[in-house]
């Protein structure tokens, strides 16, 4: 049984009353009665229980819905805006427990009060008055063990109400709910609950009961949080979020200090500070930006950086970024002076940009993670380069050799990549090219008459490659292969991108083997063998 | 098994000109007999499949590699080869500063592979091959380096597996001398291993 219990604050149909609550700030009469919805495109994104109970719904196209409920309010969206209408709702709720994390504007988690506070229900009775004192009419409340039992929990409670799932009691509580509940989060949900519902699994608890291995297997990943957060082992307790302002740290020196090793002495306490001012509110930095302000007398000046920790900021990572921002922004010296800074520095700040929970970073969850030290070398080199200077391949789908690779900067995760299981026809076989060019290089291949090779709509050679020529001399074709032809994104209209090609494999008598494309417009080298 | 031989009296021989204690990094088993990298070594390779070769042997066996100023690094080549993509440092643009770059990458790699942006001087070559010899770090260098450990030199590529017109790249049989110093050792690797 675990001793922390979590909170969750939900504001249904957020969107629209942050658009509501801006309209009524143009001076505009409005109401919360009104129906109203915030289209997306032309379609509904979100609508308020009024417009609901007139036969509006989620994806209805604008003309549907304003047949069904001519004097509907259309709002249009705004992320920025809900997110700002939540920042006082936060801030309020902030006063009254810390540790409030935003999962996304409308919604917000705590770390339930356990004895203190007269007990969890009183305290969701404080923080429900408080929140609609403050003007947020429909609010409503769940408590439970795991943050996604509390947020199904909020869902079902009434408006301005509570819903408290017992100790050890998620489980038990989510078993009976349907699947379609799913679909709160978002089209893949909505996907997954659709493919439940036809495969008979109706509750939650259905899919819970399946066999955790075939759950993986066949529902991938999301599938697979899916189980276990329907079998109440999600360990989920709060969300990252953008920290309130007073978790800045910063230290001036008098007199301004003139070399990075005294700076960095200085500083140690201060990083001590920061790092313990986040983990008093059950928070971890891991992303954090770093301001060393010059002396006015040295030329003044700012170096600024956002430093990214793959796992998360400690005192003594912190006091070995300000070295190594203090040293590159001095630019590269004999080792001499290495140690002097550009002006003597007068003020060092850290800025705590992304946080996350301190729960999602404890030991053992982060066994995939690189070793320390090739993170620390690793920093250094961002240090002098830049952050993206440093990148990790990463494999995807494709057809050309320059498409089927990729690469994301160190310490990010890979997303938006073409799954790499695919057929994708057209794709060269065999062995890769261990050089794949960013950029194609020109080349040139004629055909036994000296004419420029060039390949038919039916995709055949108009003649028989003998030579090419790709950076100064021409070589003799050894051996040849091709066309394999690809007539891609030919919609676009677009000739660099897509159009006919047709690649060649051509080695030359040098023994060397080239991946060569044909398009209209010329030849390119794409790749090497080498 | 002639070659392992001399190479067993060379490691000898260096261990009794006191030289430091060069720990053997793994190396890829197509090079068996023809060199073994040892830590604090430079190597000079000719090509881009030799480089990713010895850097694809300490991969395999789980140690993190790095690669400095390779713009066209062929990720999926490097994963045939047995690189573990998720254990490997890429700085395709290192500049003006690829000698601190590499440094940085000696002090925390097993094995890492450079490509020169221009030519050494031997005075860096050797500040950094000292930092090289504190480390438990082998450097490959595509390229020239001035006194390497050994060099690796492609002497003829036979491709498999094309006709005119027809067929695809299948195998490449790769003739390549490891010199260190003495006469030449001549091996043939056969790719894909």
């Amino acid at each position: 049984m675990s001793a922390r219990r979590t909170l969750v604050l939900w504001c249904p149909d957020w969107p629209v009353a942050a658009a509501l609550a801006e309209a009524a700030e143009d001076g505009s009469t409005v109401s919360s009665r009104e129906p109203a919805a915030v289209l997306v495109g032309n379609l509904v994104e979100v609508c308020n229980a009024p417009a609901r109970a007139e036969g509006v719904r989620r994806g209805q196209r604008r003309r549907d819905a304003q047949s069904r409920c001519p004097d509907l309010r259309l709002l249009a969206a705004g992320e920025e805006r809900d997110a700002r209408y939540f920042e006082p709702v936060l801030a309020l709720v902030e006063d009254l427990r810390p540790g409030v994390a935003a999962l996304r504007p409308g919604l917000l988690a705590v770390p339930a009060p356990g004895r203190y506070h007269g007990g969890e229900e009183a305290a969701a009775a404080q923080i429900a008055e408080q929140v609609v004192a403050a003007g947020v009419w429909d609010c409503r409340i769940g408590v439970a063990d795991d943050l996604y039992a509390a947020e199904r929990a909020a869902r079902r409670a009434e408006p301005q109400g509570w819903e408290v799932v017992p100790v050890g009691g998620s489980a038990a509580y989510l078993r009976s709910l349907p699947v379609a509940v799913l679909g709160d989060d978002g089209p893949e949900g909505r996907a997954l609950a659709d493919l439940l519902r036809r495969l008979g699994l109706v509750t939650l608890g259905d899919v819970a009961a399946l066999e955790p291995g075939a759950v993986s297997n066949r529902f991938g990943d999301y599938g697979f949080d899916v189980w276990r957060r329907a079998s109440g082992r999600s360990e989920a307790r709060a969300g990252p979020r953008t920290p309130p302002a007073d978790l800045d740290c910063e230290v001036s020196f008098e007199p301004p200090l003139e070399s990075a090793e005294a700076v960095c002495f200085s500083v140690r306490t201060t990083a001590e500070r920061f790092v313990a001012g986040l983990a008093e509110r059950q928070l971890v930095a891991t992303a954090v930006h770093v301001e060393a302000t010059y002396d006015e007398f040295g030329g003044g000046g700012v170096s600024s950086r956002t430093w990214v920790h793959p796992r998360c900021f400690t005192s003594r990572d912190l006091v070995d970024r300000v070295h190594w921002q203090l040293q590159a922004s001095s630019g590269l010296r004999s080792r001499r002076d290495a140690g002097a800074v550009r002006a003597p520095v007068e003020r060092v700040r850290f800025l705590p940009e992304t946080v996350e929970s301190a729960a999602d970073h404890a030991d053992g969850l982060w066994g995939g993670g690189a070793a320390e030290q090739v993170v620390r070398g690793v920093a250094r080199i961002q240090a002098m380069l830049g952050y993206d200077a440093v990148r990790v391949p990463v494999l995807q789908g494709g057809r050309s050799a320059a498409d089927r690779q990729a690469s994301v900067t160190w310490g990010e995760r890979a997303t938006g990549h073409r799954p790499v299981d695919r057929p994708w026809p057209g794709r060269i076989p065999g062995p890769a090219p261990v050089r794949v060019f960013d950029a194609p290089l020109p080349a040139e291949v004629h055909d036994p008459a000296h004419h420029r090779v060039g390949v038919t709509e039916r995709g055949v050679v108009t003649g028989e490659p003998v030579r090419f020529r790709i950076d100064g001399a021409w070589q003799p074709v050894a051996t040849w292969a091709g066309p394999w032809p690809l007539d891609d994104a030919w919609w676009s209209g677009d000739e660099e991108q897509g159009g006919r090609s047709a690649r060649f494999q051509v080695v030359g008598v040098d023994g060397r083997a080239w991946l060569l494309v044909w398009r209209p417009r010329g030849w390119l080298v794409e790749a090497a063998y080498d | 098994m002639s070659a392992q031989v001399v190479e067993e009296l060379r490691e000898r021989i260096s261990a009794l000109e006191g030289g430091p204690a060069r720990v053997p990094i793994p190396t890829h088993p197509l090079l068996v007999g023809l060199l073994q990298l040892h830590a604090g070594g430079t190597y000079v390779v000719d090509s881009a499949s030799l480089a990713l070769t010895l850097a694809a042997g300490a991969s395999r066996a789980g140690e993190w590699v790095g690669f400095a100023g390779w713009q066209e690094f062929g990720a999926e080549a490097a994963t045939q080869w047995g690189v573990a993509l998720d254990r490997t440092v890429l700085v395709p643009h290192p500049g003006e500063h690829w000698l601190e770059v590499t440094a940085a990458l000696v002090d925390v790699l097993t094995v890492v592979v450079l490509r020169p942006a221009g030519t050494v001087d031997p005075k860096s070559a050797s500040v950094l091959q000292a930092r090289l010899r504190a480390r438990s770090a082998a450097l490959v260098v595509w390229g020239d380096w001035p006194r390497p450990d050994a060099r690796i030199t492609t002497r003829q590529v036979r491709w498999q597996g094309l006709e005119r017109g027809h067929g695809r790249l299948r195998e490449r049989q790769v003739r390549v001398d490891v010199r260190r110093g003495g006469p030449p050792l001549s091996g043939e690797l056969v790719y894909p291993s």
